[in-house]
C-alpha cells in the first residue's frame, strides 16, 4: 500500500477528505480486529464459572456486531469515497441473508423446485454473491448512466428496497411471507446452536471483516480510489479529464453489494431469522448514521460507528425501550450538525492538538 | 386562504342540496290518501281468510286484504310476514304480537290496535305461512307502499318489485303503473313488468331492458340467454349489452377511486413540492407533520366530544397551524444550518423524524386512534347500479383541488410566492433586490409543512391515526415530486394522480401489494429515463 499525500487541494466548496490515514491506522485496526477475535474466543475457552467468561450467546451477539461492521464498510465505501448516499443497502444485505436462509431451510428436509437448488453449499455462496452484485448491477448500470446523482440517487435506493419489502411480505414468492424464514437446523452438517458452529461463525465474521477491511484499504488507497474521491468532489471535472465516471461508479457500488450482500449472509446463521423487515427503509438508513458517527470516508470509523450505535441499541431497548428512538434521532441531528467527520474526526483533530495515538 | 375557500364549498354545497330537496318536497301533498276506513265487521271477516286453513286459500285472502281500503292492512300483512299475526285459541279476536321476545307476549287488538295486555303460546295461536305465500306478501307489501308514501318510499317499492312480480301480482302492478307520475318510479316499474313478461316468452319486452345494470335482470336473463330459439340470442344480445355498460361504469369508477387515492397522494407530497421541489430542501420528517395535522384532527375530536363535523372544520386551521409551528421550530433549528449540504439535511430530518414518532408514541399512545367521520362524510351516493361514489373519498377529491388551487394562487399571486420564486432562482440577486432570504426560507418551510398538516387531516377520515403514519406516505411523496419533476406544482398534481390511478387500474389484474410494487419499479426506472420528471424545469435554475 503506498503512502498518499495528504493535501488535496480543496476547490471551491468541496470539502476535505478525511481519507488519507497513514499506514499506522491500518494496521492499528488489523491488530485491534485480530486480538479483539482472540480475547473473544480465548475468553469463550474459560470454565463457565470463570469471572471473566464469555458466553456463547454474547460470542453471537458480538458476532452479529461484525456483521454490521462489515455492512458499514460497505456504505462508508460508496458514501465516503464516493458520495452516494444510498438508502437501500439494507436490500442487499437481506438478499445475501436470504440465499442463505434458504440454503439453510433446505437442510435436512424434503424441499423442491428452485429452492433445493439453493440446498448446496457453492451454489448458495454464489447465489450470495450473486443476488446482490446483480442486483446492483441492474440498478447502478441504469442510475449512474443516466447521471442519477446526489439525493434523487438515495431516493430511488429507498424506494428500491421499499418495493422489495413489499415483495418479500407476499407469501407467493415462496420465502416466508411476513415471517420469514427461522427455524434452522444445521449448517454444513454441524447443529448451527452448538458451541463450535457459535465460535466459528464468530471468527468467519471477524475474517470477513478483516478482509473486507483490507481490500477496502487497498481500493481506496489505489490509483481507483484517488479516482473515487475526485468523482466525489467534482465530478464534472472527473469525467472531463477523461475517466468513465460511471464505469468507476458502478464497480464500486458493485463491489460494496457484495459486501453487504456476504454480511447478510454470515448475519442470518448467527441470528437464526431473516425476514422482510431487513428491507425496511429504516433499517438502511439506521446503518448511514453508524458510519456518520463513526466518521466517513475513514473505513475503521465506519467500524467504530456500527459496533457503538449497536452496541447502544442492544443496551437501550433493553433496558428503556422508549428512549432508543430518542436516542437515535438524536444521534442523526447532532452527529450531522456538530460532528460532521464522526467519531473519527473527532479523534483525528485531538491527534493533531497532542500529537498522541488514536484511541476512542 | 383556503380557510376561506373551504367555507365557500360548504355554502355552496348547502345550497346544493337544498335546491335539490325541493323537488321532493313538492311532490309531497300530491300523493293524499283518500281511504274510505272500513267496518270492524268487515276487517275481521278479512282477517278470518288470512286464518283459512289451506295456503292456496290465505293466498286469496292475501289478496284481498291488498286490495281492500282497510287502514290496517299493512300491519297485518307485516305482522303476518313476520308470523306475528295471532288469533284467539277460545274466541274471535286476532292480535298482533309487538314483541315475539321471552313467554308473555305483548299484543295489540289487530283491528282497533289498542294495547290489550299480553298473551301466551296457550291463550293465543300464530297464523301460519310458507314460501310461496311470503313472496306473494312481500308483493303485495311492495305494490302497496307503491301507491302510498312519497317519491322516495314509491321510489324503494318499485325498485323492491323487480324481479318478484309474478302471474298474481302483475296485474295490479299495471294499475300502479297506469296512474304513476314520477319517471323513475315508471321506469322501475316498466323493468319490472317487463322481466316478467319477458320470463313468460315475450321476446318484445327485451328492448325495455336494454343496457339495465340492475343485477336482478342480470340475474332473470342468464338462465333465459341458454339455448336456442329467438329469445334465447336476443337475450343474449341484451346480456352482452348489459355487459359492455357495467364494463365502462366499472372503468369509470376504477378512475374515481384512483383519482381520490391520487389526491391522497398529491395531498401528501404538495408540501413537499414545496420545501423540497421549490427550496431544494429534502426533509424526511415531512411523513410525521403529515402524522401531525392527523392527530391535531383526532386530538380536537377529543376536545369536542359527539361534533365530529365541527371538529373536522376546525382541524383544517388547527392542523395547518400545528404542522407550521412544527415545520418552522425545525427549520430554525437544524435545516438553515445545514443550507447546501442535501445528504446531511436528509439525515438530520430523518432524526427529527424518528423523535417526533417517539414523542407521540411517549405522549399519546403507540396505539392506533381512529377519528369519527361526520354525518355528511359517511355513505356514498350511488350514481348508477354499478358506480357508487363515497363521499368521504369525494370529499378527499374536492379538498385536494382547493388546497392545490391554493397554494398555486398563493405561489403566484402573493408577495410571498414571488419572493419564493426569487430566491428559489437566484439566491444571491434576490438578496441583492432586498429579499430578507432568511425569513423566506422560514415562511416557505412553515408553508409546506402547513399544507402536510392538511394532507394529515384530510387523512385521518381515510385511515385510522398511529405514530406510524407518516412513514407509509414518505417513499410515496417523494416518489411523486420526483416523477412529476422537482420544482412544479402542476407536475406533482399530474404524477400523484397518475400513480393513483395507475395503481387502481393494476390492482384488479395483478392485486394490491404487487400494484404498488409495479408503480414503484415503473417509476423508479421512468427517473432512469427522465432523470428530471415528467415537466422538467426549462432553461437553467441555479
Amino acid at each position: 500500500m503506498s503512502q498518499v499525500c495528504t493535501g488535496s487541494s480543496g476547490a471551491g466548496g468541496v470539502r476535505r477528505s478525511m481519507g488519507h490515514l497513514s499506514d499506522r491506522t491500518t494496521m492499528l485496526t488489523c491488530a485491534v480486529l485480530v486480538s479483539a477475535a482472540v480475547l473473544v474466543v480465548g475468553l469463550n475457552l474459560l470454565p463457565s464459572d470463570h469471572a471473566l467468561h464469555v458466553g456463547d450467546a454474547t460470542v453471537s451477539l458480538l458476532g452479529k456486531y461484525f456483521c454490521y461492521m462489515l455492512l458499514a464498510l460497505a456504505v462508508d465505501l460508496i458514501w465516503g469515497y464516493l458520495g452516494i448516499l444510498s438508502l437501500g443497502h439494507g436490500a442487499f444485505f437481506a438478499l445475501g441473508g436470504y440465499a442463505m436462509g434458504l440454503y439453510l431451510n433446505a437442510q435436512g428436509t424434503n424441499i423442491d423446485g428452485w429452492q433445493a437448488w439453493l440446498g448446496h453449499f457453492p451454489l448458495m455462496a454464489l447465489a450470495v454473491v450473486l443476488a446482490p452484485g446483480l442486483l446492483a448491477l441492474v440498478f447502478g448500470w441504469l442510475a449512474f448512466r443516466s447521471r442519477v446523482t446526489g439525493v434523487y440517487f438515495s431516493i430511488i435506493t429507498q424506494a428500491m428496497t421499499f418495493a422489495l419489502m413489499l415483495a418479500f411480505n407476499r407469501n407467493e414468492m415462496g420465502v416466508g411471507g411476513s415471517t420469514g424464514l427461522t427455524r434452522f437446523s444445521e449448517l454444513l452438517g454441524m447443529p448451527l446452536n452448538s458451541h463450535a458452529m457459535t465460535v466459528a461463525l464468530f471468527v468467519a465474521s471477524v475474517l470477513a471483516v478483516l478482509l473486507a477491511f483490507v481490500i477496502c484499504r487497498m481500493m481506496t488507497t489505489s490509483r481507483l480510489g484517488r479516482v473515487c474521491i475526485a468523482t466525489r468532489d467534482a465530478e464534472a471535472r472527473t469525467r472531463f479529464l477523461g475517466y468513465r465516471v460511471e464505469h468507476v461508479k458502478l464497480a464500486v457500488f458493485v463491489v460494496s453489494a457484495v459486501m453487504a450482500g456476504i454480511a447478510g449472509a454470515l448475519y442470518v446463521p448467527q441470528v437464526g431469522i431473516i425476514n422482510p423487515g431487513s428491507f425496511a427503509p429504516l433499517f438502511s438508513i439506521e446503518v448511514v448514521v453508524w458510519v456518520a458517527l463513526g466518521g466517513r470516508a475513514t473505513l475503521f470509523g465506519a467500524l467504530i460507528g456500527a459496533l457503538v450505535v449497536n452496541w447502544l441499541k442492544t443496551v437501550l431497548t433493553t433496558e428503556m425501550p422508549d428512549a432508543w428512538l430518542f436516542m437515535l434521532g438524536g444521534l442523526f441531528v447532532v452527529v450531522t450538525m456538530a460532528l460532521p467527520q464522526g467519531i473519527a474526526g473527532l479523534a483525528a483533530s485531538m491527534r493533531r492538538q497532542k500529537g498522541g495515538a488514536v484511541h476512542e | 386562504m383556503s380557510r376561506r375557500a373551504i367555507r365557500d364549498l360548504w355554502r355552496a354545497g348547502i345550497v346544493l342540496v337544498l335546491v335539490m330537496m325541493v323537488p321532493v318536497m313538492m311532490a309531497l301533498p300530491g300523493v293524499v290518501h283518500a281511504g274510505d276506513q272500513i267496518s270492524d265487521e268487515q276487517a275481521r271477516t278479512l282477517l278470518e281468510g288470512l286464518d283459512a286453513s289451506g295456503f292456496e286459500a290465505k293466498g286469496e285472502a292475501v289478496e284481498r286484504v291488498a286490495a281492500s281500503t282497510a287502514s290496517q292492512r299493512e300491519r297485518w300483512l307485516q305482522a303476518l310476514l313476520e308470523g306475528r299475526l295471532a288469533r284467539e285459541r277460545r274466541g274471535d279476536h286476532f292480535y298482533i304480537i309487538t314483541d315475539d321476545g321471552g313467554r308473555e307476549w305483548p299484543i295489540i287488538d289487530a283491528i282497533t290496535l289498542e294495547d290489550v295486555g299480553t298473551g301466551s303460546r296457550r291463550t293465543i295461536n300464530t297464523i301460519t305461512i310458507n314460501n310461496t305465500l311470503r313472496t306473494q306478501i312481500e308483493g303485495a307489501l311492495a305494490a302497496m307502499s307503491l301507491t302510498a308514501g312519497d317519491v322516495k318510499a314509491r321510489l324503494a317499492a318499485a325498485r323492491a318489485l323487480v324481479g318478484t312480480v309474478d302471474a298474481i301480482s302483475v296485474a295490479r302492478v299495471e294499475d300502479t303503473l297506469a296512474e304513476e307520475e314520477s319517471l323513475a318510479v315508471r321506469e322501475q316499474l316498466e323493468t319490472a313488468l317487463a322481466l316478467h313478461r319477458v320470463q313468460q316468452g315475450d321476446v318484445d319486452a327485451l328492448e325495455t331492458l336494454r343496457g339495465h345494470l340492475d343485477t336482478r335482470v342480470r340475474n332473470t336473463l342468464v338462465p333465459l340467454a341458454e339455448g336456442d330459439g329467438e329469445l334465447a340470442s336476443e337475450a343474449r344480445g341484451v346480456l352482452a349489452g348489459i355487459e359492455r355498460k357495467r364494463e365502462w361504469h366499472q372503468r369509470v369508477q376504477t378512475l374515481f377511486f384512483g383519482l381520490s387515492a391520487g389526491s391522497i397522494l398529491v395531498l401528501a407530497a404538495i408540501g413537499l413540492a414545496i420545501t423540497f421541489g421549490v427550496m431544494g430542501v429534502i426533509n424526511m420528517a415531512h411523513g410525521e407533520l403529515i402524522m401531525l395535522g392527523a392527530y391535531s384532527a383526532w386530538w380536537l375530536q377529543q376536545l369536542l366530544p359527539g361534533q365530529p363535523g365541527l371538529a373536522l372544520i376546525l382541524a383544517i386551521p388547527f392542523g395547518f397551524l400545528v404542522a407550521a409551528a412544527f415545520g418552522i421550530a425545525i427549520e430554525r433549528s437544524v435545516i438553515r444550518f445545514l443550507k447546501g449540504r442535501p445528504l446531511e439535511t436528509l439525515l438530520a430530518t430523518f432524526g427529527v423524524s424518528l423523535i417526533l414518532q417517539q414523542l407521540v408514541r411517549t405522549v399519546f399512545s403507540p396505539l392506533n386512534r381512529a377519528v369519527a367521520s361526520p354525518e355528511w362524510l359517511r355513505g356514498s351516493w350511488q350514481v348508477t347500479e354499478a358506480l357508487s361514489i363515497s363521499y368521504s373519498r369525494l370529499a378527499v377529491l374536492i379538498f385536494c383541488l382547493v388546497v392545490f388551487a391554493a397554494l398555486w394562487a398563493v405561489m403566484r399571486f402573493t408577495r410571498l410566492g414571488l419572493e419564493v420564486r426569487a430566491v428559489t432562482q437566484n439566491r444571491d440577486m434576490a438578496r441583492a433586490m432586498g429579499v430578507r432570504a432568511a425569513r423566506v426560507d422560514m415562511l416557505t418551510f412553515g408553508l409546506g409543512a402547513g399544507v402536510a398538516g392538511l394532507a394529515g387531516v384530510a387523512l385521518s377520515q381515510i385511515t385510522n391515526v398511529g405514530p406510524n403514519l407518516g412513514q407509509n406516505y414518505i417513499v410515496d411523496s417523494f416518489l411523486v415530486v420526483v416523477f412529476g419533476g422537482v420544482g412544479n406544482l402542476w407536475g406533482t398534481l399530474v404524477a400523484g394522480m397518475t400513480l393513483g390511478v395507475l395503481n387502481q387500474v393494476l390492482q384488479p389484474w395483478v392485486g394490491a401489494v404487487l400494484a404498488k410494487i409495479v408503480v414503484l419499479v415503473g417509476v423508479i426506472l421512468f427517473i432512469q429515463k427522465r432523470p428530471q420528471g415528467l415537466f422538467p424545469p426549462r432553461g437553467r435554475v441555479s
